[in-house]
């Protein structure tokens, strides 16, 4: 079997997009309210996503960014509103079944699996792309096998593109803050994922961490097609990377357009600097 | 020098995932499996093998399936001696009423059961976690014991109340009974448990494996990135009880030849257990042996000491073993809190850069 692969061979995700092309509506979200007892943390909100853009979702503390990300890979289940994700309108669904239907995240205080290795926690995040059942796993010599190792090669190409070759093996534990962002894209990335949901990816980082995250970024964006929404407190990240920004303010949505227009639009400018109620 | 990896190359993935990656781990593994399966029996006597090598391999098992549950996907279980109950008598119902069937299916039959009961228990575990989880394990455990107690069908309505295990063979050879050699009983065990060891180490390696694994590291993410915490748990607990049964069928047919559910499945045998998997090294096959070692075999081997070496009389003895045991359990808890398969890891990680310190 011929397990060398070679990095420059082409790596460009494969799940099937139901015919939608570039620029067309991915994911819809039509006037989702979402509110725990008395506290309304979305209140009647509505955006699209389109297929192949960066878009960014950003809002002041508590706006209900995150809650919106939790919506959509069904870890809150809102009130009101639906959510049409490729085409097909979405039922209530558990977050492990949004994650088969091809949403992967990362989250804003990293959620790596501590006791695992890099490698294994990459390869976790093929789990919902690994069929063979519990015989052939006990087994493992033949079936189980053979597609372990065609799941390490995608998975190498992901640690590769990462550059994360030289830790690959070590508990993440041990990781620094930076590499352990990485990591965690990268699991993401393993899931082979069309919309990828990042909640705050560059949080905590440094200049260059920064620079190289927002590099990895794009390169996911452009070299493999993953559309990506993501929430972001760095102004300049966001206006630099994100093709159209959302903004929340209080579970409402006060902002949507380019970078440009939003940067220029004055409920945002308000909702960011404060103003005076008199 | 002889424990190194420089020159020790992979050029695949499949060597690279293979369960010994180093040279001279292989070696020492073989040669201690060929010890263990050819030479061991033909010096094996009835001490050796009531009091040492059965009583070792049975609880590795029990302790290998209760790693699985705790160690691997992290849900605390109080009901390992439960379990065992049940897989024992799953165990003698199966011999008497099918009194030609091979003792080896027996013991997997036994462990099937368990694992249907095992499902059954396991799940609370999907509502609750941690302390609250194992309290409701302690409930599967009483409740268990209780059962095979109150209806005599469990027992055969014998008399005494006892379960006693009939000769039942293996191609012609007995294995329990009282007309059972030493080296088959023996062989018996450390096959089961060969085999089922290297299935454990399969099951945890692969997809199962990490779906477990990433349940107990951080429940909320594998179940975002498609982990289904249903059928991650439910898993775990059914082959965890496949594991502790076939301990349990082993443990009372093989071992004990008799048993009385109260006293050879009590809940002092699930703490036994628990404290296998902590000492020996949670999600670790490895630990699992060394846990099981250290409790069975450690006792044995003070015992010996102080009675047959230094002549003491029985009764001081015993008590100095236990307060030794107690003893070094703390000592080794300090030391790596991890437990013994952490310091044997440690160990190798210092000694491939012996003698440079790094």
């Amino acid at each position: 079997m011929n397990v060398h692969v070679h990095p420059t061979q082409e790596f460009r995700f494969m799940r099937p997009d139901d015919g939608i092309k570039k620029g067309d509506p991915l994911l819809v979200v039509d006037d989702i309210s979402l509110s725990f007892g008395g506290v309304k943390a979305i209140t009647d909100i509505s955006f699209d996503i389109l297929k192949g853009e960066i878009r960014a979702i950003i809002g002041p503390n508590g706006a209900g960014k995150t809650s919106m990300l939790n919506v959509i890979n069904g870890f809150y289940h809102p009130q009101k509103g639906t959510i049409t994700f490729r085409g097909q309108k979405r039922s209530r669904m558990r977050p492990h079944e949004a994650a088969n239907h091809g949403i992967a995240r990362t989250f804003q205080n990293i959620a790596l699996f501590n006791g695992m290795s890099v490698l294994d926690n990459i390869m976790t995040g093929r789990i919902t792309l690994m069929k063979r059942n519990m015989l052939w796993q006990a087994l493992w010599r033949g079936p189980a096998e053979t597609e372990e190792i065609e799941n390490r090669e995608i998975v190498e190409r992901i640690i590769d593109f990462l550059e994360i070759e030289y830790i690959r093996k070590t508990p993440v534990g041990r990781l620094p803050y930076g590499l352990q962002k990485r990591v965690e894209l990268g699991r993401a990335l393993a899931a082979e994922p069309s919309l990828l949901l990042l909640d705050e990816p560059m949080a905590g980082m440094n200049l260059e961490e920064k620079e190289d995250m927002s590099r990895y970024i794009l390169d996911v964006n452009q070299q493999f097609g993953t559309t990506i929404a993501l929430i972001e407190h760095d102004m300049g990240v966001v206006m630099d990377l994100s093709d159209r920004v959302v903004v929340l303010d209080y579970g409402q949505k006060i902002g949507d357009g380019t970078p440009d227009a939003v940067r220029n639009n004055q409920d945002v400018i308000d909702a960011y600097l404060g103003v005076s109620h008199d | 020098m002889l424990y190194r990896e420089a020159g020790d190359f992979k050029t695949t993935y499949r060597a690279d995932e293979q369960t010994f990656p180093i040279r001279s781990e292989r070696w020492l593994f073989w040669t201690v499996m060929v010890l263990a399966f050819a030479v061991v029996p033909f010096f094996i006597n009835d001490y050796w093998n009531k009091a040492v090598l059965v009583p070792f391999l049975v609880w590795a098992l029990a302790a290998l399936g209760l790693n699985i549950l705790t160690g691997y996907c992290g849900q605390v279980s109080l009901g390992t001696g439960g379990f065992m109950a049940v897989g024992a008598f799953a165990c003698y119902k199966i011999m008497t009423a099918f009194p030609d069937l091979n003792m080896f299916i027996v013991v997997v039959l036994s462990g099937f059961v368990t694992a249907g009961v095992g499902i059954l228990f396991g799940l609370p575990s999907l509502r609750i976690k941690g302390f609250y989880l194992a309290v409701a394990t302690l409930a599967a455990q009483f409740f268990l014991i209780w059962v095979f107690n109150k209806f005599p069908w469990f027992y055969n309505y014998s008399a005494s109340g006892q379960i006693t295990a009939p000769e039942r063979t293996i191609l012609g050879i007995a294995v329990t009974g009282p007309n059972s050699l030493p080296w088959a009983t023996y062989l018996f065990c450390l096959a089961i448990v060969f085999v089922f060891a290297w299935v454990a180490r399969n099951l945890t390696r692969g997809r199962i494996g990490r779906s477990w694994m990433a349940i107990r590291d951080m429940d909320i993410a594998a179940e975002i990135i498609g982990v289904s915490p249903l059928r991650a748990k439910l898993s775990a607990f059914a082959v965890s009880s496949f594991y502790i049964g076939m301990a349990g069928a082993l443990f009372f047919s093989v071992y004990l030849g008799a048993a009385e559910v109260t006293e050879a499945f009590g809940i002092d045998k699930s703490f036994l257990a628990l404290f296998m998997v902590i000492i020996g090294g949670l999600g670790s096959i490895l630990g699992s042996f060394l846990g099981a070692g250290f409790l069975v075999l450690l006792p044995v081997l003070f015992k010996n000491i102080m009675v047959n070496q230094f002549g003491w009389p029985t009764d001081v003895a015993a008590h100095l073993q236990i307060m030794l045991i107690g003893g070094l359990i703390i000592f080794f808890l300090i030391v790596e809190p991890h437990g013994l398969a952490q310091l044997w890891r440690l160990t190798k990680e210092k000694l491939r850069l012996w003698p440079f310190p790094y």
